[in-house]
């Protein structure tokens, strides 16, 4: 890349700087970095670290500047995004703070998922509901210095003082009616040496794209079959692949007897790996039946033997013990369990490779491309530099695609037969040795007088989480001994906040290493600590003779916390009489430099209860786009009702005995709301935090109150449905 | 291996394939059709729904042999040239989708509830059992709702 060419106008943004350059190419086309002498900024003190966010925004500040956006002679705005799009909306997201800082057309705004890139270190990791935290500033100082090049290169074409020009829908306008496409300009506009007006981005009070609702970039593709996942690409010569996977969690291969299936229709190799068996062949179909004839004999794995009950017992002991000693009948205790959790994106894992001697080429879904080109590599013995990592957009993640397992597996298989391989995991692959949320137990003590919580403490022994995707370097680069801890209790305590006065609080976390297979789920440890915490919310609402939504606006401490739930209340007539066996229930989450309240209403009278209707008030300091922000939080009612009502993994002898959507019984359209309301706040900070994370604990919880106050239980176990 | 002879989406097709070939992995990986999406195999998740003959159909667990001489429609058959069918466009007012994998078979499946029940009831719009993950069924109630009313 490149020689930086700083612009001489940046303002300071908050405590850090960027410095635009432009990239030697013919075209208009420009990164930013942080500038040099704020860099040192960047690296992290404690007090800087409130949270998660923040840990992730400082970890990838020094590495923005591999954001890369080009004018194209064809008036495109092209846009290298390091970030996964896995239906959270973020190419949408980007395109409008493209199209907005450049005024350009929507239309006009191309985002494409930029292959790993090593130089990126941190900030090419799409988790943390981060991204737009990390990227929303850097994204509009490059796209608004490519502006004020635009307009000065069209001042120069004309003979016109720059100010005097104007820019909208991709072109500069003259005060006499003269209009150049930025295409016309990029060229121009690549050699401007000062930009004649402000490369300043806009005043938020003249924003006309960021904050109105836009529908998805991506629409008309998806609606009419077109978009593409990773296994609709044609990449020449690339087969059909499945693994024979062991019958317990990670078991491993003794012997394997391929005679059958070798001779089998369409079978084309059977390659020993380590995780398996891999057969390839002409069709999926002929792979998956070569596959059932393998006759293997398979090596127990690590939990073979073991079964929920033992694993619980195991949790239970490894929760910490309370510090506090309990206040007789002033305190409120409770238990809680929550099975694993399926990730279960409806696009099942899989990655298509191509390894030759000195080189390999990889497709797939995956929200850490570095760590999983690295793996690739390490796998088939490449330098890093010679495997290309091309992200392709995923069918849903949820925290799934953080783990990149199916490339370096497609990468071995490749190797041995010397073809291109498109390799699929089976849903009942993904099932039995995918990823799990780690299952949890939780024991919370709360004790009061007179009304005021005193103390609150909340202890977690929960099934080790693996965060060996990157966000164990991420903690890395923020400086050992920053918190204590190996990167689970790190990001333990990054995450875990209680946003009421509760007096003495305290959360600690024992963990369980397990050798199951891990992955944070939506909203990693607050799915289950924050729901757990907002039971325990109403259960000392009930103890205290309180009204649930009067309680939390009275002892939640911060101001945006208690709008959004006096918002679900007054929208979702928070009160209102309902018929015998109905009730309504309410939570909130604060995380991520946001929250969200949700207010539910249950019937509890059917053959299983229903969720009927959902109102939700989201708070994320500034919505980019608020139509695709409802859609997120829209969707995390219906994982709220699946994961507390009816959705998770059991273990039985070492193996998950859910196969598929008929036991993993996920949320179908009968059992979600009939109406969903999702009230977006005004901008608050001003600054975009997270979103795709944020309502989850909320929901979940809403959801479970709901069910205690219609059916007037203590619901402790989850999913309720067993 | 025999040859199975269909209409695709318009047009005549003939395959050779065993008999019991999922007609999934016959528009996969013999014809390269991929709108209808592997989402388990078994039937369940729906996210492969297409029509046969105009009805919904699972072509993950629909034998080939079974397809012979009938109709069959994917996603990419269901508009007429470049109008989009009233449920593509309804899907688009309502911006349904997330990540969009399931959503051509939502799609589908709306417009074969719509070609038998023009005004569907919510109790008719929950007889849908496709899986979305991400949760949108509150928009896709919306856009066949929106369909309906054209």
């Amino acid at each position: 890349m490149a020689e930086p060419t700083a612009t001489p106008d940046q303002p300071a943004v908050g405590r850090r700087r960027f410095l635009t350059y432009v990239i030697a190419a013919p075209t208009l086309t420009m990164g930013a970095s942080l500038s040099a002498e704020t860099a040192s900024e960047a690296t992290p003190g404690l007090p800087d670290i409130v949270d998660l966010t923040d840990a992730l925004v400082l970890a990838a500040a020094p590495t923005v500047h591999n954001l890369v956006v080009e004018i194209t002679p064809a008036n495109r705005v092209v846009v290298q995004l390091p970030r996964e799009e896995v239906g959270q909306g973020i190419t949408t997201t980007f395109a409008m703070i493209v199209a907005e800082e450049l005024d350009a057309r929507l239309a006009d705004v191309e985002v494409r998922l930029q292959d790993a890139t090593p130089a990126n270190l941190m900030n090419q990791l799409t988790g943390g509901s981060a991204s737009v935290s990390v990227l929303y500033q850097p994204m509009r100082e490059v796209t608004a210095a490519m502006r004020a090049r635009l307009v000065t290169a069209a001042a120069h074409r004309w003979g016109l003082p720059a100010g005097s020009l104007s820019t909208r829908d991709t072109m500069v306008i003259a005060p006499d009616g003269r209009t150049a496409g930025y295409g016309s300009l990029s060229a121009d506009a690549a050699r401007v040496l000062l930009p004649e007006v402000s490369a300043a981005p806009k005043d938020p009070t003249r924003f006309t794209v960021i904050g109105t609702p836009r529908n998805r970039i991506d629409a008309l593709d998806i609606v009419t079959g077109r978009a593409r996942y990773t296994h609709d690409l044609d990449v020449p010569g690339a087969k059909p692949t499945v693994v024979a996977r062991p019958p317990t969690i990670r078991g491993t291969v003794a012997s394997v007897d391929d005679s059958v299936a070798r001779g089998m229709p369409g079978v084309l190799a059977v390659t020993r790996i380590p995780t398996g068996v891999a057969v390839t062949a002409e069709t999926f179909d002929q792979a998956q039946q070569a596959r059932d004839a393998l006759k293997i004999t398979w090596n127990p794995g690590p939990v073979a033997g073991m079964s929920d009950v033992d694993i619980r017992t195991r949790l239970r002991a490894a929760a910490p013990p309370f510090v506090l000693p309990p206040l007789g009948t002033l305190t409120v205790e409770g238990e809680f369990s929550f099975a694993f959790l399926n990730h279960a994106p409806l696009e099942v894992m899989g990655a298509i490779a191509d390894v030759r001697a000195d080189r390999a080429e990889v497709w797939m879904r995956s929200k850490s491309p570095i760590p999983a080109q690295a793996a690739v590599a390490a796998a088939v013995g490449l330098p890093q530099s010679a495997v290309t990592l091309h992200p392709i957009r995923g069918g849903g993640s949820f925290g799934r695609g953080l783990f990149f397992d199916a490339g370096p597996e497609a990468a071995l298989v490749s190797k041995a037969i010397g073809r291109p391989v498109k390799l699929l995991y089976t849903r009942a692959d993904d099932m039995h040795h995918g990823r799990m949320r780690p299952a949890s137990f939780h024991r919370v003590r709360a004790t009061y007088l007179l009304g005021t919580v005193l103390s609150y403490e909340h202890r977690v022994g929960a099934v080790e989480l693996d965060l060996r995707h990157g966000f164990g370097d991420v903690i890395t680069a923020l400086g050992a001994g920053l918190l204590p801890g190996p990167f689970a209790q790190t990001v333990f305590h990054l995450t875990q906040n209680m946003p009421y006065n509760f007096g003495v609080e305290t959360y600690l976390l024992g963990e369980v290493p397990l050798g199951v297979a891990t992955s944070s789920w939506r909203s990693i440890y607050s799915g289950a600590v924050a729901v757990a915490d907002e039971i325990m919310v109403d259960e000392i609402a009930r103890r205290l003779g309180q009204d649930p939504v009067a309680f939390r606006l009275a002892r939640l401490s911060g101001a945006r916390e208690r709008a959004v739930v006096q918002k679900v209340a007054t929208e979702g007539g928070w009160g209102r009489a309902l018929p015998p066996g109905h009730a309504q229930g309410v939570a909130i989450h604060e995380e991520y430099k946001g929250c969200a309240a949700v207010l539910v209403e249950l019937d509890a009278t059917g053959t299983e209860p229903r969720v009927t209707k959902a109102v939700v008030a989201v708070d994320v300091g500034r919505a980019i786009n608020p139509r695709g922000l409802e859609a997120q939080l829209a969707g995390v009612v219906v994982d709220g009702i699946s994961a507390t009502l009816r959705a998770g993994n059991h273990i039985d002898n070492g193996a998950v005995r859910e196969s598929s959507f008929t036991d993993f019984k996920w949320a179908r359209m009968r059992h979600s709301p009939l109406q969903t309301e999702v009230h977006v706040m005004p901008p608050s900070t001003g600054k975009p935090g997270g979103a795709g994370e944020l309502g989850f604990p909320a929901a979940a919880a809403a959801v479970a109150n709901a069910y205690a106050r219609a059916t007037g239980t203590r619901p402790r176990s989850f999913p309720i449905a067993g | 291996m025999p040859n199975y002879t269909f209409v695709l989406n318009g047009s005549p097709v003939t395959v050779n394939a065993p008999p019991d070939m999922p007609m999934l992995w016959v528009l996969r990986d013999i014809l390269g059709v991929t709108g209808p999406k592997y989402g388990c195999g078994v039937g369940v998740c729906r996210a492969c729904t297409s029509h046969l003959n105009g009805a919904a159909f699972n072509p993950c667990v629909t034998p080939v042999a079974d397809c012979a001489g009938q109709r069959v429609t994917t996603i990419e058959g269901l508009a007429e040239g470049d109008t989009l069918h009233p449920v593509q466009q309804a899907w688009l007012e309502e911006d349904v989708a997330a990540c969009g994998f399931c959503q051509a078979g939502q799609i589908m499946a709306a417009a074969a509830l719509l070609a038998t029940k023009p005004n569907p009831t919510d109790d008719d719009i929950d007889t849908i059992d496709n899986v979305c993950r991400c949760g949108t069924y509150h928009r896709i109630r919306k856009a066949i709702k929106r369909a309906a009313a054209g």
